[in-house]
C-alpha cells in the first residue's frame, strides 16, 4: 500500500490514492490524521465525492466514526483472545481427559486367596522337572479355593460366575511360587492375587459394593455379594500397580504392562539415534560448511525441505518395500523401525543442526584458519564444538518425534502382540505408541485405562526430553 | 570368520595401522628437527594408514557381500534339478528353500534325497570357500593397504590433504543420502504401483467410485468383488482435510496475530510453548482422544438435538485433526507476520489507522503469500495424516459431502491393506503402494508450491 500524503491539506489525487487503499474504514483513518494535524481543508471525502466541508464537521463524523471503530478494535483482539483460550483450553481438555482416564491404571485390586496346593488337582509333584511343573493345573487349585471361599455356589452357572471374579493372574503367580519352591506342593498357602477387571474396576472407583443397585457393572448382582464379602473381610485391597511396569502386553487388561513396548521403544531409539546422528551431523556440516553452489547441493537441498514434509506413513511404504522385502530385514524388529525412523527425522536434525553451525560467527572460523587450520579443522576442532549445544538441541526434538511416531511402524509390521520382553534389536518387538494404539482398540473396557496410562508414560518422556532439549538450549547456547 | 567379525578385526588392525603411523611420522619428525619440519602432523599420518588399511578392506568384504548372493544364484539355477526347473521360478525358489532350511546346521552329509544332497553340498562348500577366501583377501588388502600408506610417510608428505580429501567424501555421501532416500520413496512406491496398474487399469482407479479391495480367493466367494476405484478415498480425504482447515486455519492465524502484535513479551513467552506442546503431542494420542472423547461426545450432542450422527463421524477425526494442526499454522503464519517490516505499520499508523485496521489492510495483504504457503503446508500435513483418521475414522468408502457420516481415507485404508497377513503379490496389498504413489505425489506438489510460495516471500523482504 502506498500512501503519500506529505502535507496537511493535500490535493485532491492524493485523497484519492487514500479512497482507493481502503474502503470505508481505511479512509476516516486517513481523516483522522489530517484532523489530528488540525488543518482539515476537505476533500477526504469517501470516494472522493462531496465539496468541501467545514473543519468542525469532519471533526464531528471522524468522532462519530470513532467510537465504531474502537469497538471494531476491540472486538478484533478480542477474537485473537478467544482462539488462543480456545486453543489452550483444547490443549487442557485433551490433557485432562487423558489423566482423568489413566490414573486409575496406576493402582490395581489385589484379592487375597487361601490356596490348597493339592498334588492330585495339580497332577505334578514336588520331584517333578521344572518344565513338568509348568503343566500343572494351577487354575484347578486357584477355582478350587474359590469354591472352598464361597461353597453356597453350587449349579454350573453359579460357579461360572465365582470363577469370573478370578483373574488368570492368579494362576500365573501360583505357578510362579510353586516352581521357585516346589516343596509347597500339598501345602496350603496364602497369597495375594490380581482381582478380575471389572471386579479390579469397580473397587478402585470405591463403589458401594453393599448396594448393588447404585452400580453400573458387567458383575452380576451375585457377584457383587461375593466381592462385598471379601471387601467386609479385607481381603480385597488397591494397591501400586507394578504389574503393568514388568509385564509385557496380554489379553487381559489386569495383567497387561508396558514392559515390552518402553524396551522396544529404547531399542528403536537407540538405533534411531546412532544412524541418524553421525549422519545428520556430516550432512549438515557439508551443507554448512563446504557444499559448493551447484546443482547437486542445490538438490540436496531441496530433497531435504521436501523429505521434511513427506508423510510419516510414505516412509512406512519405503521400509516396507526396501529393508523387509528387498534386503530381506525381519519384519517387526526394532532394527528396520529404527532404521526407518532415522531416514524420517534426518531432514529435522540437519536443518537444526544447520541453523546451529550458522550461529557460529564467522571471526571463529578466520582466526582458526588464520592460526594455519585447514578446513576440516577448523570445523571439526572449533566451529563444531561451538554448535554441539544447538546441534543436541535440534537431536533431542528429532528423537522426541520419532518417539511418537506410529503410523510408520504400522507399516513394518511392529503391530504384533508381543508378550516376551525383546532381548535383541532383531526380536519382534512393538513401542510404546503402537502399544496404545493396540490397546485403544480393544473392546474391554479395562484398557481405556490402560491406554491413557500408556499415553501418560508416552508423555512423560516426551516432556522429559523436550525439557531437556530446553535446558541445554538455555544453559549452553552462546549468543554471539 | 563371520562377517561381523572380520569387519571388526579389520577395524582393529586399522587402529594398530594408526598408531604404528603415528609413531612412525614422529621418527621422521626427529630425522628432520623436529614436528616443524614435517609437513602434516603425526597424527594426520596415522590416520592415512589407517584409512589405507580399513578401505580397501571394506570395500572388498562390501563387494563380496553384493556379489554372493548373485553366484549362489547362479549355482542354484544351473544345477536345480530339471523336473522342477521347468515349474518355474516359484518351484525353484521353494526346491532352494528346503534345501537351506536342510543345511542349516552347516552340513549336508544327513540329507536322503541325493539331488538335494548334492546342490547342498555344493552350496556349503561355495559359502565356506568364499567366506575363508574372504577372510584372506581382505587382511592381505588391508596389510597391502598399510604398508604402501606406510612406505609414503615423509616429512614432505601431505598426508592432511589426502585424509581430508576422504573425510570430504564421507560428509558428501552423508548429505546425498537424503537423494537416496527421495529416490528409494519413488522407485519403492512406483515399482509397485507399475506391478497394481498391470491388474487394475489407471484410469479405473482414479475415477472409479467404488472401492472395496477384497479380492477373492474362491471365484464364489460373496462380497469379494475387488473393485479399485480410490474416489470415494480422495473425497473422504479432502472432506477431513477440509473439516480440519476450517478448525485450524481461524484458530491457528487468529493466535498468530495476536501472539505477534497484540500480546507483551511475557504472555507470549507462556502461550508459544503451551501451544509446542500441542503440536509435539503424537498423533495416536490425539486418535485416542478423538475416538473414545469426541466421537462419542458429537454423537449424543446429535442425539439431544435429533441428528444422527455417526460414531466414526468425519465431523470428529476432523476436527481433531484441525486441533493437531493449529499450532502449525499460527508458528509459520507467525514467522511471516513479524517478518513483515515495522516500516510498513509505522506508516499505517502515522495514517491513523488503528491497530486492527492495520493489520487486516496492511500486514495480512502484505503477508498473504507466507500465509498462504504456510496453509498449504498444513494441508499436506492434514492429507498425509493417519494415526488420527486411522482410529478415529471409519472404514466405510462412500462419496459423501456430510461431516456427520462416516468416511475412510487414503492413509487408513494404506494402513487396512498392509497391516497383517499379507501376500505380496495380491493386487490388494498393491493397491496400498498405487494409494501410497497418490499420497506422496500430492504432498509432494503442494510441498514443492508451498516452500516456493514462502522462499519467494522472504526474500522480498530481506
Amino acid at each position: 500500500m502506498s500512501v503519500d500524503i506529505d502535507k496537511p491539506g493535500a490535493p485532491e489525487g492524493a485523497s484519492s490514492t487514500l479512497a482507493k487503499s481502503g474502503d470505508g474504514v481505511g479512509d476516516p483513518g486517513g481523516a483522522t490524521a489530517a484532523a489530528v494535524s488540525g488543518t482539515i481543508t476537505g476533500g477526504e471525502q469517501r470516494g472522493g465525492s462531496g465539496g468541501n466541508l467545514r473543519s468542525r464537521a469532519v471533526g464531528e463524523r471522524v468522532q462519530a466514526g470513532l467510537k465504531r471503530r474502537y469497538a471494531a478494535e476491540r472486538r478484533f483482539r478480542l477474537y485473537g483472545l478467544v482462539a488462543i483460550a480456545a486453543t489452550l483450553s483444547f490443549l487442557a481438555v485433551l490433557l485432562f481427559s487423558i489423566v482423568s482416564k489413566g490414573l486409575p491404571a496406576f493402582s490395581q485390586t489385589y484379592m487375597q486367596m487361601e490356596v490348597l496346593l493339592d498334588a492330585d488337582t495339580l497332577g505334578v509333584s514336588a520331584d517333578d522337572e521344572r518344565t513338568a511343573l509348568r503343566g500343572g493345573n494351577f487354575g484347578g487349585v486357584a477355582k478350587a479355593a474359590m469354591r472352598e471361599r464361597f461353597p453356597e455356589a453350587e449349579s454350573r452357572s453359579e460357579k461360572k460366575h465365582l470363577y469370573g471374579l478370578l483373574s488368570t493372574g492368579a494362576e500365573y503367580e501360583l505357578a510362579r511360587r510353586v516352581i521357585a519352591d516346589p516343596e509347597l506342593i500339598g501345602q496350603r498357602v496364602t497369597l495375594w492375587v490380581p482381582a478380575d477387571d471389572e471386579l479390579g474396576a469397580l473397587v478402585k472407583s470405591g463403589a458401594n459394593l453393599a448396594d448393588p443397585d447404585s452400580i453400573v457393572t458387567r458383575l452380576s448382582d451375585q457377584q457383587i455379594g461375593w466381592a462385598a464379602q471379601l471387601q467386609q473381610a479385607g481381603e480385597l485391597d488397591v494397591r501400586f500397580n507394578t504389574t503393568f511396569f514388568v509385564n509385557g502386553d496380554s489379553r487381559e487388561p489386569e495383567l497387561a504392562g508396558i514392559r515390552a513396548a518402553l524396551v522396544g521403544s529404547g531399542y528403536v531409539l537407540l538405533i534411531t539415534f546412532l544412524l541418524s546422528f553421525p549422519i545428520a551431523v556430516s550432512a549438515a556440516i557439508y551443507l554448512e560448511e563446504f557444499a559448493p553452489q551447484n546443482k547437486w547441493t542445490d538438490l540436496v537441498e531441496v530433497n531435504i525441505n521436501n523429505l521434511a514434509a513427506v508423510p510419516s506413513i510414505v516412509f512406512g511404504l519405503l521400509g516396507l518395500a526396501v529393508f523387509i522385502n528387498f534386503f530381506a530385514l525381519p519384519r517387526s524388529a526394532p532394527l528396520v523401525g529404527g532404521i526407518v525412523l532415522s531416514l524420517m527425522t534426518l531432514p529435522t536434525i540437519i536443518i537444526s543442526s544447520r541453523v546451529a553451525l550458522k550461529s557460529v560467527p564467522p571471526s571463529i572460523r578466520e582466526a582458526a584458519r588464520g592460526l594455519g587450520a585447514s578446513d576440516l579443522q577448523v570445523v571439526f576442532h572449533h566451529v563444531l564444538p561451538l554448535a554441539m549445544p544447538g546441534i543436541l538441541t535440534g537431536t533431542i526434538i528429532g528423537l522426541a518425534q520419532a518417539l511418537g511416531e506410529t503410523a510408520p511402524l504400522l507399516m513394518i509390521g511392529m503391530v504384533a502382540f508381543i508378550v516376551d520382553i525383546p532381548q535383541s534389536i532383531t526380536d519382534a518387538a512393538t513401542v510404546l505408541p503402537v502399544q496404545v494404539y493396540l490397546w485403544a482398540d480393544s473392546p474391554e473396557r479395562a484398557f481405556v485405562e490402560k491406554t491413557s496410562a500408556a499415553i501418560m508414560v508416552l508423555l512423560a518422556f516426551l516432556i522429559c526430553m523436550n525439557a531437556l532439549a530446553v535446558v541445554l538450549r538455555k544453559r549452553f547456547e552462546r549468543r554471539w | 570368520m563371520s562377517t561381523a567379525v572380520l569387519v571388526m578385526v579389520t577395524l582393529a588392525l586399522a587402529a594398530c595401522a594408526y598408531l604404528y603411523g603415528r609413531q612412525r611420522a614422529w621418527r621422521v619428525a626427529g630425522e628432520v628437527g623436529g614436528i616443524r619440519g614435517l609437513h602434516s602432523l603425526p597424527s594426520h599420518h596415522g590416520m592415512m594408514v589407517a584409512l589405507w588399511c580399513a578401505l580397501p578392506a571394506l570395500a572388498i568384504v562390501v563387494g563380496w557381500k553384493i556379489a554372493e548372493p548373485v553366484i549362489i544364484d547362479s549355482i542354484v539355477h544351473a544345477e536345480v534339478p530339471a523336473a522342477i526347473a521347468q515349474n518355474g521360478e516359484r518351484a525353484v525358489s521353494l526346491y532352494r528353500n528346503e534345501i537351506e532350511n536342510l543345511i542349516a546346521d552347516g552340513s549336508a552329509a544327513g540329507i536322503a534325497d541325493p539331488d538335494k544332497q548334492a546342490l547342498g553340498a555344493r552350496l556349503l562348500s561355495v559359502r565356506q570357500t568364499g567366506a575363508s577366501a574372504l577372510t584372506a583377501l581382505a587382511l592381505i588388502a588391508a596389510g597391502i593397504g598399510a604398508a604402501l600408506a606406510v612406505r609414503r610417510i615423509s616429512a614432505g608428505f601431505r598426508a592432511r590433504a589426502s585424509v581430508e580429501r576422504v573425510v570430504h567424501f564421507f560428509l558428501l555421501s552423508c548429505a546425498s543420502i537424503a537423494i537416496l532416500t527421495t529416490l528409494g520413496i519413488v522407485l519403492s512406491v512406483l515399482f509397485e504401483s507399475m506391478r497394481f496398474f498391470q491388474q487394475v487399469g489407471f484410469l479405473e482407479f482414479v475415477t472409479g467410485t467404488r472401492w472395496s479391495p477384497q479380492t477373492a480367493i474362491r471365484a464364489d466367494q460373496v462380497g469379494s468383488s475387488g473393485a479399485f476405484g480410490a474416489v470415494p478415498l480422495f473425497v473422504g480425504t479432502l472432506l477431513i482435510s477440509f473439516i480440519a482447515m476450517t478448525v485450524a486455519v481461524p484458530f491457528g492465524l487468529l493466535s498468530a496475530i495476536y501472539l505477534a502484535e497484540y500480546a507483551s513479551a511475557r504472555v507470549r513467552n507462556v502461550v508459544k510453548p503451551l501451544l509446542e506442546i500441542l503440536a509435539g503431542i503424537p498423533t495416536v494420542v490425539y486418535g485416542f482422544f478423538a475416538a473414545l472423547t469426541v466421537a462419542p461426545a458429537l454423537r449424543d450432542l446429535g442425539q439431544s438435538i435429533g441428528l444422527s450422527v455417526a460414531s466414526e463421524s468425519a465431523l470428529a477425526a476432523g476436527a481433531v485433526m484441525g486441533i493437531m494442526i493449529i499450532p502449525f499454522v499460527s508458528s509459520l503464519s507467525d514467522d511471516v507476520i513479524t517478518a513483515v517490516p515495522q516500516s510498513m505499520r509505522d506508516g499505517s499508523y502515522a495514517l491513523g489507522s488503528t491497530q486492527s485496521e492495520t493489520i487486516v489492510k496492511v500486514i495480512i495483504p502484505s503477508a498473504l503469500p507466507g500465509i498462504v504457503g504456510g496453509i498449504l503446508l498444513a494441508v499436506s500435513r492434514a492429507i498425509g495424516e493417519t494415526m488420527i483418521v486411522v482410529m478415529a475414522a471409519g472404514l466405510a468408502a462412500r462419496i459423501t459431502a456430510n461431516p456427520l457420516e462416516a468416511v475412510t481415507t487414503v492413509t487408513v485404508q494404506i494402513v487396512t491393506l498392509l497391516t497383517g497377513d499379507q501376500e505380496f503379490d495380491s493386487a490388494k496389498t498393491l493397491a496400498a503402494f498405487a494409494l501410497g504413489l497418490m499420497l506422496f505425489v500430492v504432498t509432494l506438489v503442494l510441498n514443492v508450491i508451498a516452500l516456493q510460495v514462502v522462499r519467494r516471500y522472504r526474500e522480498q523482504y530481506e
